[in-house]
């Protein structure tokens, strides 16, 4: 052989292998998902799972986050979260305080001083937007975060690489890199619970039935009635990330 | 519930990170997710991609004047090659899956696309033309030497025996398509880097369509002064005299390079703050505060403008060489402080205000471990210990 022959077969063979690697996996992925559309009774393509949030029904008490965590397994270090909420107080003259109780839960607790100055409080729970364009799925280098047919954004933690690429390109600081596992982590709707017909469990846990877990799909779900009784809004909708966690009475200066 | 044990070093450095917030931030973002081996990435890629630039000025553009230096900025470019996936694979949290970016890559994903393009950068632009460079090199040496040595020249030369004035045409011919190839290549690899960055919309600090190509350009600048820096230093250990005419040459490519980065990085930050979008208030206050020395000191001030003037002063006619090659040497120097401090301000300043736009966060810099200063500055020797073994066993001077 020389050496012409040589790189010929060499430019031909290394972008070869790569491809051919692809479109195995291409063809193994479509086999993959046609297979997890449908387990047991379940069938993933009836379902569109959505959430929505009513601020005014929200007290602050953290129970959805202590739920959370350990439903979860998620850390107790006040660095991993997977949801929590933050606390919003506006002033006459425009200044906005924002806190996070969830890091010091002993600030759910707290007594808001009585100050005339102050025109609005309120809690916002926070969590994964589960956006149809989710940008974290965009980047993902190996395809290990994914968008479910049931439109949840999920994350397989043998695959992740724990390259945090998506935790960046998350605009809601939704994600975080599990310490233990040394993957991507975020919210998952508890989708070991949906799949069963339950509530995730911050849902189950909310006193007061401030976050309300449905279907999308289904017009009788109590999701889609608090989209018809409440003008709705997404957190920073200039992402065009299209959230499937719907905010009613939410304040523009939450972001 | 299960109790997770998490690295009590890892607390430590979150707690007092969070200690250090300003305002409000989201929770999960006091950890910084890229570090200083995230900085020390791209600089490295860059330097790759600046040095091969300046080769191919010999090859593709006939700049007779930097000939002198084309092996070793070839050497250069190789050297920092071989080590810029270090950093990105010693900073994932499973590197033993990083196989995986091109087993199963993405296609919308920059970052598994980036792995290609390094792919194809090392193999099939730098490997081989620095192979067709040598091969004459290799085939003397295998005949030269017996035994172990002269086996190992036998297989860097592929087995090719061919030394006719026909094939070393053929070399040449080969050499200066695969350069022709490499400068798009080496344009890629680079603005890819800035890609990564650019095309991430959730951190305006990175998300500008400028970011490739000002990456690019500060590319050029630290590549070029990089291969300046060896070049100088070589000839002082070796005792040989510089050949004024090409560091002449490279330091009026130099001063082209920093003008126009310094242009590029000036539009891209007068753009943003006339356009002062909602998160103008926050960048200002970073950039004010806890940027402002690596920004506005070391960056703009001791890595930019000082080699400018210092290039500009070179340049001048009544200078004496011995004072020229210092200003060259110093010039250099700082513009590799300027740059790192550049990709620093980047990937670090990006990461340390809130996506809120209500805060500002802190990066503790571990001393030892994985993701610390040590390793880092071990990284940064391994290209030097690297050349220093290239240029013992290649020759960097071409037989004329």
């Amino acid at each position: 052989m020389n050496k012409r022959d040589f790189l010929k077969g060499a430019a031909l063979a290394i972008p070869a292998a790569g491809l051919l690697q692809t479109l195995t996996r291409v063809a193994e992925g479509e086999d993959l998902s046609t297979a997890a559309t449908m387990t047991g009774d379940y069938d993933a393509t009836q379902h569109w799972y959505g959430m929505g949030v009513d601020i005014d029904k929200c007290i602050g008490c953290n129970r959805c986050v202590e739920a959370c965590k350990t439903e979860n397994n998620v850390p107790q270090e006040p660095f991993f979260f997977r949801t929590w909420i933050e606390r919003y107080t506006i002033k006459a003259d425009g200044e906005v305080t924002v806190a996070c109780v969830s890091t010091q839960p002993a600030r759910g607790e707290e007594t808001p001083p009585v100050d005339p100055d102050v025109l609005r409080t309120f809690f916002v729970p926070k969590l994964c937007n589960q956006c149809a364009n989710p940008p974290c799925v965009q980047v993902c280098p190996v395809g290990a975060t994914f968008q479910s047919v049931d439109g949840v954004v999920l994350v397989d933690e043998t695959r992740c690489i724990g390259c945090r690429y998506c935790i960046q390109a998350c605009p809601y600081g939704a994600r975080y890199l599990n310490p233990e596992t040394h993957t991507a982590d975020k919210c998952t709707f508890c989708y070991h619970r949906i799949t069963k017909g339950l509530q995730p469990a911050c849902v189950e846990v909310c006193p007061t039935q401030a976050r309300i877990f449905g279907d999308f799909k289904d017009e009788a779900s109590r999701l889609e009635r608090f989209e018809r009784m409440n003008q709705i809004s997404v957190l920073k909708p200039d992402m065009n990330t299209r959230p499937k966690v719907r905010y009613a009475h939410l304040d523009g200066e939450v972001r | 519930m299960m109790n997770i044990a998490v690295d009590p070093g890892l607390v430590e450095q979150l707690a007092h990170q969070l200690s250090q917030v300003v305002g409000f931030i989201y929770p999960n973002e006091v950890e910084i997710q890229w570090a200083i081996l995230i900085v020390v990435y791209p600089y490295i890629t860059g330097i790759v991609a600046g040095a091969f630039i300046l080769a191919s000025l010999v090859k593709v553009f006939n700049v007779v004047e930097v000939q002198p230096i084309y092996r070793l900025a070839l050497l250069t470019a190789l050297a920092f090659m071989l080590i810029a996936g270090m950093p990105l694979n010693l900073h994932l949290g499973h590197p033993e899956r990083s196989y995986e970016i091109f087993f199963t890559p993405q296609p919308t994903s920059a970052m598994a696309m980036f792995g290609f393009v390094y792919l194809w950068y090392l193999t099939a632009v730098l490997l081989v033309e620095v192979w067709f460079e040598y091969r004459v090199h290799f085939i003397q040496m295998a005949e030269r030497t017996k035994g172990f040595v002269g086996g190992i020249y036998r297989v860097l030369s592929l087995f090719s025996s061919d030394v006719s004035p026909e094939a070393i045409a053929f070399d040449k011919k080969a050499s200066k398509f695969v350069t022709v190839i490499g400068i798009p290549s080496a344009f890629l690899l680079h603005g890819y880097v800035g890609f990564i960055f650019g095309s991430i919309k959730a951190n305006p600090w990175w998300s500008s369509v400028l970011m490739p190509i000002v990456f690019l350009m500060s590319a050029i600048v630290s590549g070029i002064a990089m291969v300046m820096i060896v070049y100088t230093v070589l000839n002082l250990v070796r005792k040989q005299k510089i050949d004024m005419v090409c560091l002449n040459k490279i330091g009026l490519f130099l001063l082209v390079a920093i003008i126009v980065d310094f242009a590029l990085e000036a539009l891209d930050q007068i753009h943003r703050i006339y356009q002062a979008e909602e998160s103008i208030h926050i960048l200002g206050e970073l950039v004010s505060g806890r940027l402002f020395t690596s920004l506005v000191i070391v960056q703009l001030l001791i890595g930019m403008a000082v080699p400018l003037v210092l290039l500009v002063i070179a340049r001048m006619q009544r200078i004496g060489d011995d004072l020229r090659r210092l200003l060259y040497f110093s010039s250099a120097l700082l513009l590799q402080i300027g740059i790192f401090s550049m990709r620093w301000n980047v990937v670090i300043g990006g990461q340390l205000y809130s996506k809120s736009f209500r805060g500002l966060m802190e990066y503790k810099m571990e001393i030892t471990g994985i993701e610390s200063l040590m390793m880092a500055l071990v990284l940064l020797a391994l290209p030097f210990i690297i050349l220093t073994f290239l240029v013992k066993v290649l020759p960097t001077e071409k037989a004329h």
